[in-house]
């Protein structure tokens, strides 16, 4: 077994990542720039959908659904998806992903493959595996494309190349497509990448795609796009593999009319996203006449096994989540280590790998709640984040200093007395390290604490001395 | 091929059964769902088409409201303000919507470099839906191939009043039983929210939309 989220198991801690970024002002200001835009446009589009709340409640009804009998579905989507004339593969983790992948490419010596944006490739490592097999993977969506050029990372589930500005793209795109001139205007850029794509289009005879939703009952695919790239790769090569994470199973055709209402909406704001392309199997005389489908699993069943985790695979990958986070906001999505950013990254990655890595990743939240209230299928990420969190501390994550201040606190707090007797001992030994009210630095073993929040001072006056007090006067 | 197919699916399976209590009735269950939202649209016609071509006009499309009779001089005036001419005809168009006095060229199996030296393509459609201004094409035998409406820079695509719903719900419904066959949506032409999360129209799809209304 070799589950595997991209390279998360190598990344450095949350906090470690986040402070380098937190010092790039240009990365900063790209990311708020953008999640503000797409915020007031996701604002807009679900201010219209009076039955938004409805739609959320169906959607997430049918995932649990889905989720208890994903045994069921996936049979059903196997047995549908070859009657129709597709071929099914089954893969236990990232390496039998690939190779399965791999095999079929180059079972038509493929040297060249043509790929929709897929983040279940990220997650697999795809490219490079392609590579090493002498296989050349050309991303079409922009900001893959953005992210495969400049030779960067995702930083963001639905938009990968947000932390770039229009200024850095355009500069990428000169030096990369050899471009003596080109203009400064978004949809120059978006033009560049039409000519640089087109032949590419029209030329290879593999095309790779994920899928957004997998309909068991009819064995079909549904991959929700922009630009058309996804189209492109659909429908023009002879061959068509798709790899599918097997959380993304739906029970039925009509359930798009659920899915479909939140995704576009949640995503990019629009009503509807420009392109929605659903097929099952392959068509005679329209589209790739040999199609395979790659059903992953690479960790996804143990995220199932506890019922306060397993919403986490309800995920439609939205990214609402990610723009609304006060914590992604700041830092961008590379300080995650994963191809997964934000919160549902920071729920998503560390349970994949069966929380042996990525651990840090559940801390990175205030619990705001908002990411819970965005999220067109309901899940709540808060109250996974401190399951998350509590596994890690009985694992024996958390520093002994924290263990032991937390043993301490948890005494204190259980009794009004010891509570006012900690409060006095504190008051005595903070006084050298608060200012204004706040304490930032604290000494020795408990410094971790505040290396990356600020502590708030114990008061002159606690409520419960205040209320005495008050009651005291009014009996004079 | 993977090495051991099988086995690797009845791993799958088996880890999925042991992590889930899949008993009860899978049926039962999901027809017992709540479906409280908005599944039936209560627009009268007009406004229904109304509403239809102020979501297209959103996403920068020209809508030529006509009668059935108008049809070919709707096209003829489409393709007048696009300026284009020889554009291609999806299977499934009828006779009656080519105007005459512009040049056609049939889709008898065209390469993808013809379709991409095109200068567009005219289709019918399946289905729309007013509510977020979205057409669906059905392909298949008598229906345009897929990269017809996708290859060329230009596509003008005819929707009948009777082909309207209001909802998706309501259009989802009535492309049920083709639900095996390829299916395409589109709401608008080709755009990218890459590039600062600012909506750009144009990448790789044709980049302009034109739509006749046919009431």
């Amino acid at each position: 077994m070799s589950v595997r989220v991209g390279k998360a198991a190598e990344a450095p801690t949350f906090a470690q990542a986040a402070r380098g970024m937190l010092g790039n002002a240009q990365l900063r200001h790209n990311v708020r720039h953008a999640t503000d835009v797409i915020r007031a446009r996701r604002a807009h589009a679900v201010g219209e959908t009076a039955d938004w709340q409805q739609l959320r409640d169906s959607a997430r009804a049918i995932k649990d659904h889905v989720l208890r009998h994903l045994d069921t579905y996936l049979e059903q989507f196997e047995t549908a998806c070859k009657a129709a004339g597709g071929k099914v593969h089954w893969a236990r983790d990232a390496d039998e992903a690939n190779t399965a992948i791999v095999d079929i490419i180059r079972s038509h010596g493929g040297t060249e493959v043509i790929k929709v944006k897929t983040m279940t490739s990220d997650e697999t490592g795809l490219n490079p595996a392609l590579e090493a097999a002498g296989i050349t993977p050309i991303e079409t969506d922009l900001a893959d494309l953005i992210i495969q050029l400049g030779a960067d990372k995702p930083s963001h589930i639905v938009v990968p190349a947000l932390h770039r500005n229009k200024a850095e793209i355009r500069r990428l795109f000169m030096e990369k497509m050899q471009l003596p001139e080109l203009g400064e205007r978004a949809e120059d850029l978006a033009g560049a990448a039409r000519r640089y794509l087109r032949e590419r289009f029209l030329r290879v005879p593999v095309g790779l795609s994920g899928a957004n939703f997998a309909i068991a009952e009819s064995g079909s695919l549904c991959v929700v796009e922009s630009e058309g790239n996804g189209r492109m790769c659909l429908s023009l090569p002879k061959v068509l593999v798709s790899l599918v994470g097997i959380e993304k199973i739906i029970p039925t055709f009509g359930d798009l009319e659920v899915f479909l209402q939140l995704l576009g909406r949640s995503a990019t704001g629009e009503r509807m996203n420009p392109y929605n392309s659903i097929w099952s199997g392959v068509t005679a005389g329209d589209g790739p006449q040999e199609f395979h489908v790659v059903l992953l699993d690479n960790g996804r069943t143990g995220v199932l096994t506890e019922p306060e985790t397993r919403p986490t695979l309800a995920c439609i990958r939205c990214g609402a989540c990610l723009n609304i986070c006060p914590v992604y906001r700041q830092t961008g999505g590379h300080a995650y280590g994963s191809i997964y950013a934000g919160p549902i990254g920071a729920i998503l990655t560390p349970q994949l790998q069966s929380m042996k890595h990525s651990q840090s990743l559940p801390f990175a939240s205030t619990l705001c709640g908002a990411c819970y209230e965005v999220c067109p299928v309901k899940i709540d990420i808060p109250e996974i984040l401190l399951h998350l969190r509590n596994k890690v501390v009985k694992s024996g994550g958390a520093p002994l200093a924290e263990r032991l201040a937390m043993r301490f606190a948890a005494r204190a707090f259980k009794n009004g007395g010891r509570l006012e007797s900690a409060q006095k001992l504190v008051r005595i030994a903070q006084k050298p390290y608060v200012h204004s009210g706040s304490i930032e630095r604290l000494p020795g073993m408990l410094a971790n604490w505040t290396q990356f929040r600020d502590l708030a001072a114990v008061p002159a006056e606690s409520f419960r001395q205040w209320w005495a007090a008050r009651q005291n006067k009014e009996k004079k | 091929m993977s090495a051991a197919p099988l086995d690797s699916k009845q791993e799958i399976l088996e880890r999925i059964r042991k992590a889930v209590d899949s008993v009860g009735n899978r049926a039962a269950e999901y027809a017992a769902i709540p479906r409280e939202y908005r599944r039936e649209g209560a627009m009268a016609a007009e406004a229904k088409m109304e509403l239809f071509a102020a979501r297209l006009y959103d996403y920068g499309t020209s809508v030529y409201r006509c009668t059935t009779a108008q049809i070919a001089d709707a096209v003829a005036q489409a393709l007048s303000a696009r300026r284009r001419t020889g554009i291609v005809v999806a299977h499934g168009v009828p006779a009656s919507w080519l105007p005459e006095n512009f040049e056609f060229v049939e889709d008898d199996g065209l390469s993808y470099t013809a379709l991409d030296a095109s200068n567009g393509v005219l289709t019918g459609c399946e289905l729309a839906v007013a509510f977020t201004g979205t057409i669906i094409l059905r392909h298949g035998p008598g229906q345009p191939r897929r990269a017809v409406t996708l290859v060329p820079d230009y596509h003008l695509c005819v929707v009948r009043a009777q082909q309207v719903a209001e909802t998706l719900p309501e259009a989802i419904r009535r492309v049920e039983e083709f639900r095996s066959t390829p299916l395409t949506t589109i709401s608008g032409p080709s755009a990218t929210s890459d590039i600062e999360m600012t909506r750009v129209k144009g990448v790789h799809g044709p980049r302009t939309l034109d739509v006749v209304l046919v009431s």
